[in-house]
């Protein structure tokens, strides 16, 4: 199985070592070489610099074809941005999204990526750690439909793109 | 019409004042709170300081009853999500991006954005004309699908000289609609020969480029 992770923060590295551990190949890529002092000294895969929402970097990388592609940098946008090349350009078979925003969270999981929304995910953990009912807030929103860009075609299959 | 335009840097500053000249209704959206109050100040309520990417903030400027969304801010992610949340979760009718990293622009408009505007490529292309070059010029990238108006200036070793215009095979998904000879646009008719110096018009996709290059330009010379 083969990961590509976008964003070496602790979400990013913590992810980027399981994966390893539980033999998985990792491609890792952040912005800056310090990011990487996260990963253990154990991590076997690949950590590479580079701008993860340049499509030419992540084909250089080898980021094509993988079975999860997550985007966990900083920013919602530029996360949405390398989920989306992720999908469309370089035909990853599930996509992860980490969006803080519940608002575009929901409406990305609409457009077909799975999103990540770690404001919901701790809102809901405090509200059940007080023992009050949480509302319906998902921290995982998952894929309602296949990606779909421009409306109601259905998105490419990696041959056709 | 009611227009949101988002990102208050000079492109968002000057579009909004243009805008509101022009009579159209006009919310201005900037995060940086210093700069939206120097703007508001200037050119008074229209301004919101707010980021137009968060969902919540564009629903308060109104975006389910914009006609258009322009996004032109400096940050190319920032401008996809705009008009990605403006058409999907309000569908607004018409979305324009500011595209600064020209390998982008395919991709934005893959995923929908109806309008992109280059400034990058844009300069590029009039550095280009001003270069003799033998290839193809790329004058402007329609808003259907990946079609592009391009140019070809037909120089001395040009198989096309000499010929009729209409009958020169253009490849399929490409379309020659006019030249230009000596600075005068010319409509192609039957009896048009293509001369020496003739700037050919058409409309095509990316992937007829090289076959009409071959037809228009000729092969390139070998050094």
């Amino acid at each position: 199985m083969k990961a590509v992770i976008v964003g070496c923060g602790r979400v990013g590295a913590g992810l980027a070592d399981e994966l390893d551990r539980a033999g998985w190949q990792v491609l890792i890529i952040d912005l800056t070489t310090a990011a990487f002092d996260r990963l253990p000294s154990t991590f076997g895969g690949t950590a590479l610099r580079g701008d993860g929402t340049d499509e030419d970097v992540l084909r250089r990388a080898g980021a094509e074809g993988a079975d999860l592609f997550l985007a966990a940098t900083e920013g919602d946008n530029r996360n949405v941005m390398a989920a989306q090349l992720g999908v469309e350009a370089l035909g990853a078979r599930q996509t992860v999204a980490k969006i803080n925003d519940p608002v575009r969270a929901e409406a990305y999981a609409l457009l077909g990526i799975t999103t990540l929304c770690r404001t919901n995910l701790m809102m809901t953990a405090v509200l059940e750690f007080l023992g009050q009912a949480a509302p319906e807030r998902p921290g995982i929103y998952p894929v309602e439909r296949s990606h779909a860009h421009a409306g109601d075609e259905p998105a490419p299959t990696p041959a056709e793109a | 019409m009611f227009v949101i335009v988002v990102g208050g840097g000079k492109v968002g500053y000057y579009l909004t004042k243009e805008l509101i000249e022009s009579g159209h209704e006009v919310a201005l959206m900037e995060k940086d709170r210093r700069r939206a109050d120097q703007i508001k100040d200037e050119i008074g309520s229209v301004v919101i300081a707010q980021d137009g990417c968060e969902g919540k903030y564009l629903h308060e400027a109104g975006a389910n009853r914009a006609d258009i969304v322009a996004a032109v801010t400096g940050d190319d992610e920032d401008n996809l999500v705009i008009c990605q949340m403006a058409k999907h979760h309000f569908d607004v009718p018409r979305t324009i991006a500011r595209v600064n990293a020209p390998k982008n622009e395919r991709l934005f408009r893959h995923l929908g954005v109806d309008e992109i505007i280059s400034p990058t490529r844009m300069i590029l292309g009039s550095i280009e004309q001003d270069i003799p070059v033998h290839e193809l010029l790329h004058l402007a990238a329609l808003g259907v699908g990946d079609l592009e108006i391009i140019e070809a200036h037909l120089q001395p070793g040009s198989p096309a000289i000499g010929r009729l215009a209409l009958d020169i095979p253009v490849p399929n998904g490409c379309s020659v609609f006019g030249i230009i000879r000596e600075g005068e646009p010319t409509p192609l008719k039957g009896d048009t020969v293509l001369s020496e110096g003739d700037k050919v018009i058409a409309i095509g996709r990316p992937e007829s480029e090289e076959a009409l290059r071959e037809l228009l330009i000729g092969e390139p010379e070998e050094s």
